[in-house]
């Protein structure tokens, strides 16, 4: 068969272009349902739903960091610390500071000093307390190697030498840190899930707006043998864009305040490392890192879908 | 290819429906040509909308190309309407799309290469006198060349059966005679074809079988 010359090839091309523009709207839905106003508010959706993540994520990076550190540390209340220890040499505060640094369990163990003591003190004894001559207990701070890993038989070993002598583990502190987290993540988790019911409720009250104003060339289709899917289609394709392109406005908004954030929060997080001003990206855990890419596709399939089931539901009013 | 027993429509719900066919019988066979005469108001228009799906009978059975409409799922009729082709007596032509898209646009629905869509199309647009219009958009074109796209799109698909309500009320003489000349070879060609008309001159010219309505009833069928 012989070849068509390049230039009629062309030519046709042209032609069909003309005759038929890609994205042919047979709907006329470009009209119907604004290119301004349905991305924006889903960019502004995207816009919360990033800083919802964002707070769950941080709260959690918090909470544990802080269950962490309390779940890691004991403090020691020795009685009459200057007193002799009870079988062997040295005073009670000595012979207790002994067991504890010879554990392998302990990193740390610092007795607290008179003036921090009287600090920690004064709020119930007020200014007078350092005159008042009080027998007051040495108190240890002990740090652990591993969190919640006390040392076996620490309260007996301890009592040996230096009877009355206590240990308070912060256990109570870490079970409530870790419910606070909780607590905290479930709101961040609860205002996402609103943001989403937005979102979806903006896509559906928008296409309702179209399937009104395009009610009689939605008819006209119908009734030249368009099904539900080619109509719903056509729909959802153009709700899906709209809202694909919301979304990344929304993450893009976004990206800005959460580097922002997670520069303010990277003293406070693990390892304590503070990232420098000519790697501020690296502030951003890497769940946010993949979480900000996906919210245009979340947000462009909000779209589709939503767009998709309202327009078929309004088409089962048509015979 | 058309059957009705005993149908009739009600339009509205509740206390105050109004029935607009009453108890219609008659049946169009295959290939046949039925003129569908009556003054205004009296259900022609109702009785093309059952016909081409708009609406399901309120009562009684209608057949289409042996499909029982009242009873038929919804997911069967896009393909049974694709396979009828109506021309509107209002047009109803989609203002945003050119007089080529407008003629296209059931091929396309049902799928059809875009080559061959070009081509028929072309050619139907050039039948209708409307050869130097393709890009023309219904605001663009006058009652007559509106008439000329709304009819070139019923009969692009070469459907099975044709409607068409008053179609010749924007043509001439001239045109209006040769669209019944296209009515009558799609006709011959084996298109059921049933044309709802005021027009008794035209009647006149072209004696078929009609069906005559009055009030919602069938009065006549001859």
């Amino acid at each position: 068969m012989a070849k068509a010359p390049r230039g009629s090839a062309r030519r046709q091309a042209a032609q069909d272009r003309r005759l038929r523009p890609s994205g042919f709207d047979d709907l006329g839905l470009r009209r119907a349902i604004s290119d301004r106003l349905l991305p924006l508010l889903v960019a502004a959706m995207a816009f919360l739903a990033a800083l919802a993540f964002a707070g769950a994520l941080a709260t959690a990076t918090l909470a544990e960091h802080w269950r962490q550190g309390a779940a890691a540390e004991l403090t020691v209340q020795v009685p009459s610390p200057t007193e002799p220890a009870q079988g062997g040499k040295g005073t009670r505060l000595d012979a207790v500071l002994a067991i504890l640094r010879a554990d392998a369990g302990v990193s740390n163990a610092t007795p607290m000093s008179a003036s921090d003591l009287g600090d920690l003190l004064r709020p119930w004894l007020g200014a007078q307390g350092d005159s008042l001559a009080l027998p007051l207990p040495a108190v240890v701070t002990v740090q652990l190697v591993a969190a919640g890993a006390t040392p076996p038989a620490l309260n007996e070993r301890l009592a040996a030498v230096a009877p009355d002598t206590a240990v308070e583990s912060a256990d109570v502190w870490a079970t409530r840190l870790s419910a606070l987290a909780r607590s905290l993540q479930a709101c961040a988790a609860v205002a996402l899930m609103v943001v989403v019911a937005v979102a979806i409720a903006v896509v559906a009250v928008a296409t309702r707006a179209g399937l009104s104003a395009r009610r009689e060339a939605i008819e006209i289709v119908h009734g030249l043998g368009a099904t539900d899917s080619y109509i719903a289609r056509s729909f959802a394709r153009r709700a899906m864009r709209l809202a694909g392109l919301g979304g990344a406005g929304g993450a893009a908004a976004a990206l800005p305040v959460l580097l922002w954030l997670a520069f303010l929060a990277a003293p406070f997080a693990e390892g304590g490392s503070v990232p420098t001003a000519d790697q501020p990206l690296i502030a951003l855990p890497l769940p946010l890192w993949i979480a900000l890419p996906a919210l245009p596709f979340a947000a462009a399939a909000i779209g589709f879908v939503t767009a998709e089931g309202t327009v078929r539901r309004w088409l089962r009013r048509l015979p | 290819m058309i059957r009705l027993e005993d149908v009739g429509l009600r339009y509205g719900r509740g206390q105050t429906p109004v029935e607009v066919l009453h108890d219609l019988t008659f049946q169009v066979p295959e290939g046949g040509f039925r003129w569908l005469m009556g003054p205004s108001g009296a259900g022609k228009t109702s009785l093309l909308r059952l016909i081409y799906l708009a609406v399901r009978p309120s009562r009684g059975r209608l057949f289409v190309q042996g499909v029982d409409i009242g009873r038929a799922e919804r997911r069967v009729l896009p393909r049974l309407r694709r396979r009828i082709g109506v021309v509107f007596q209002d047009f109803r032509l989609l203002p945003h799309l050119t007089a080529f898209e407008n003629v296209a646009l059931p091929l396309r629905i049902a799928g059809r290469p875009e080559g061959q869509i070009r081509a028929d199309v072309t050619e139907m647009l050039r039948w209708v006198g409307l050869a130097g219009k393709l890009d023309s958009r219904p605001h663009q074109l006058s009652g007559g060349e509106q008439q000329r796209v709304a009819i070139a799109r019923a009969v692009i698909g070469r459907p099975r059966l044709l409607l068409a309500d008053e179609p010749t009320g924007n043509l001439d003489d001239a045109q209006a005679e040769r669209l019944m000349q296209l009515f009558h070879e799609l006709n011959r060609l084996g298109t059921t074809a049933i044309v709802a008309t005021h027009n008794d001159a035209l009647v006149a010219r072209h004696p078929e079988r009609a069906l005559r309505l009055d009030h919602g009833r069938l009065v006549s069928d001859g």
